[in-house]
């Protein structure tokens, strides 16, 4: 007995010695956003590259930043991006800089409960605005109404709902806002969880949802997925070019390409409100956070061949999972940065 | 145990007597460095965490001093941090508790202690035993799909007609606010209170109680009169484990209370509690002092905490000194 436990102890002593010498293990953390898509793609890259292990954590964006900047992972993620002072905390303490790296996109979409209202509503810009700073208090304002020719809104009061918790969906929503109000800009602003002028706060999509769900004559906000998954009503948002456009992937991709033709060469931009007549404007991307410099060249070779697997044949994944695909254009010169990586 | 030297078994002056070296091959020695450190490192613990939380909130301790404490704008993206509506709704919250739970806790414990027979007793104290270990997430469950809509529907408009000329009770029933969360943490606390109070009832002489009864007075004055005011300290630590929990919950409170930071007269506003925007914000701030500020949030739930828990010790010591003195009151 006691020779059996021996050898099965001799083996495992083996077995992990060769696990350890032939697998490469990469870390990451950050948002939970894309953390589906993320776990697809890290797994059937394994299958791909059995000698290669991604791990990634999602914490949340701030988290994500957070520990790519203390180096505890080799990647970080966020939905939105680093701002210029949490880059120049990065450069200061690694000497080089970090890269942004679109991956995917979503969208935030406007859910509501009014009872006896079951058609998909229009909102405009300055409607959602106007709720949102408590400005538009009652379902049947003119803001709302104008809109909504043909829907009888009733004359209750609005219950703004939105999310108690730090969140990149906060984050584009309110940079949404931020963008079409100026009193939004300067009152509220825009980050991961603002000082909200009105409403109660729901915990994650789903304390948003279940929220929204449960009090008549509630409006909040949640991830396109989320809503889309859950099949909970959700509003027509009117974009730049004045059409309201019903959110999709393909609405989503067409902001992207809206926007793609100014696409900075750092990929840090915001795709909320963009042009194009098909552009859902509350859509935005969300990016890996890799390193420029490198000092396991073996782990810079392997993430970087991730990364040109991901915009490629990853890029066919994205939609069974309900994020929108990046536009071609990106794609190409998100495949030209990759040499950046060093 | 074999040895001869250690035939009796009291450690106390025979330990004394005895040389460092036999008390150290007996074990005594050893077993009581050991204990020692087990003690001690509770208190190093506090002391470690203590200074962890304020080595952790520099920043903000020195732009906002004790205006951290007065002011009520929590503004992360511009930078604004004040903490004053979550320690008001972490109050307010544990207040409705305590009101609702105590009375409730300590009427069920004195029928299970001193008037249930022992069967029922024994079997209801396995429920409430088991209610006591329900994780705070499913009492935030219990919460949102049940306290919130019948809060909404009928016990707000019900309080809204009755008593709504009280400031208490005005404004909008949106269903989730300071009472909801208020009556979730009773439900909660209620289990520890019962089980405690039962305890310590159970565990008064049986003595104290037949000499009242000796002395003519019926079942409920020697329960009331006699066994309640001698087991008055442990009752308080009951209520004061009760409080612990109310003040420091963070799931359950988060799901109900609405999670906006304001300060309002109506229990029917929603609020916030120090426990739930720390849960709620933390993975994701961003900056220094933003995430600082949640550190210094970390350390006012920890005074808060400390205060009320030496206000219960000394109400503890003063209201047991009155009770061993005139025997009730």
């Amino acid at each position: 007995m006691k020779r059996l436990a021996g050898l099965f102890l001799v083996v495992l002593c083996l077995a992990s010695i060769v696990w350890a010498d032939s697998t490469l293990s990469i870390n990451g953390a950050g948002a939970t956003f894309p953390y589906p898509m993320y776990s697809k793609w890290f797994d059937e890259y394994h299958k791909k590259n059995a000698n290669l292990q991604i791990n990634y954590q999602s914490i949340g964006s701030g988290g994500g930043i957070k520990q790519v900047t203390e180096g505890t992972v080799d990647f970080g993620a966020s939905d939105l991006p680093m701002n210029e002072e949490q880059l120049k905390t990065y450069q200061d303490k690694h000497g080089s800089g970090i890269l942004h790296f679109p991956t995917v996109m979503g969208a935030v979409v406007a859910t509501y409960n009014i009872p006896g209202v079951s058609a998909d509503l229009n909102f405009t810009p300055e409607a959602l605005a106007g709720i949102f700073l408590g400005k538009i208090t009652k379902w049947n304002d003119p803001a709302i109404a104008s809109a909504n020719s043909g829907v009888t809104l009733p004359a209750n009061d609005i219950v703004v709902v939105h999310r108690a918790d730090g969140s990149g969906t906060t984050f584009i929503w309110t940079d949404y806002l931020s963008k079409i109000s100026d009193e939004w800009k300067k009152t509220v602003g825009a980050g991961a969880s603002p000082k909200w002028p009105v409403g109660l706060g729901g915990k994650g999509n789903e304390g948003v949802t279940g929220t929204v769900k449960n009090t008549p004559n509630s409006i909040g906000y949640v991830e396109l997925i989320y809503a889309q998954s859950n099949k909970i009503p959700y509003g027509s948002v009117k974009n730049s070019s004045g059409t309201f456009v019903k959110p999709s992937l393909a609405a989503v991709s067409a902001a992207a390409a809206g926007a793609a033709k100014e696409m900075p060469d750092d990929f840090r931009v915001s795709i909320t409100n963009a042009p194009g007549k098909a552009a859902y404007p509350i859509s935005s991307f969300t990016w890996l956070l890799i390193p420029e410099k490198f000092s396991d060249a073996s782990k810079r070779d392997a993430l970087k061949g991730f990364l040109k697997w991901a915009l490629d044949d990853g890029q066919n994944y994205a939609e069974s999972l309900s994020y929108a695909k990046l536009p071609k254009e990106v794609v190409a010169k998100e495949l030209k940065a990759i040499n950046k990586i060093q | 145990m074999a040895t001869s030297t250690t035939a009796v078994p009291s450690a106390g002056p025979v330990a004394g007597s005895r040389s460092f070296l036999s008390r150290l091959r007996d074990g005594d020695e050893i077993a009581r460095l050991i204990t020692f450190l087990f003690a001690a490192s509770v208190v190093l613990i506090t002391l470690l965490l203590v200074f962890e939380l304020w080595q952790g909130s520099v920043l903000p301790r020195h732009k906002f001093g004790f205006s951290f404490f007065r002011t009520s704008v929590w503004d992360p993206i511009f930078d604004q941090f004040g903490a004053l509506p979550f320690i008001y709704g972490t109050l307010v919250t544990a207040g409705v508790a305590l009101i609702i739970a105590v009375p409730l806790g300590i009427g069920a414990a004195i029928f299970l202690a001193e008037l249930a027979p022992a069967r029922i007793s024994d079997t209801l104290e396995f429920f409430i035993d088991l209610l006591a270990a329900v994780p705070s997430v499913i009492y935030g469950l219990l919460g949102v799909f049940i306290v919130v809509p019948l809060m909404r529907e009928y016990i707000q408009p019900g309080l809204k007609n009755t008593l709504g000329f009280l400031p208490l009770f005005q404004g909008p029933a949106y269903g989730v606010g300071f009472l909801t969360a208020g009556i979730v943490l009773a439900i909660m606390v209620i289990p520890y209170i019962i089980s405690v109070s039962r305890e310590v009832l159970l565990s008064v002489p049986r003595d104290q109680r037949e000499a009242a009864l000796s002395l003519g007075s019926t079942r409920w004055e020697s329960t009331w009169k006699v066994v309640v005011p001698f087991a008055r300290g442990g009752i308080m630590g009951s209520i004061f484990l009760a409080l612990a929990r109310a003040l420091g919950e963070t799931m359950a409170v988060t799901m109900v209370i609405g999670n906006t930071p304001t300060i309002s007269a109506s229990l029917f506003s929603p609020g916030y509690s120090i426990a739930a925007v720390i849960a709620n914000e933390f993975t994701e701030a961003t900056g220094a002092m933003y995430t600082q500020s949640l550190i210094e949030l970390g350390l006012v739930l920890f005074i808060l905490t400390f205060v009320l828990n030496g206000f219960a010790r000394l109400l503890i010591v003063a209201t047991s000194q009155r009770g061993a003195g005139m025997g009730h009151t």
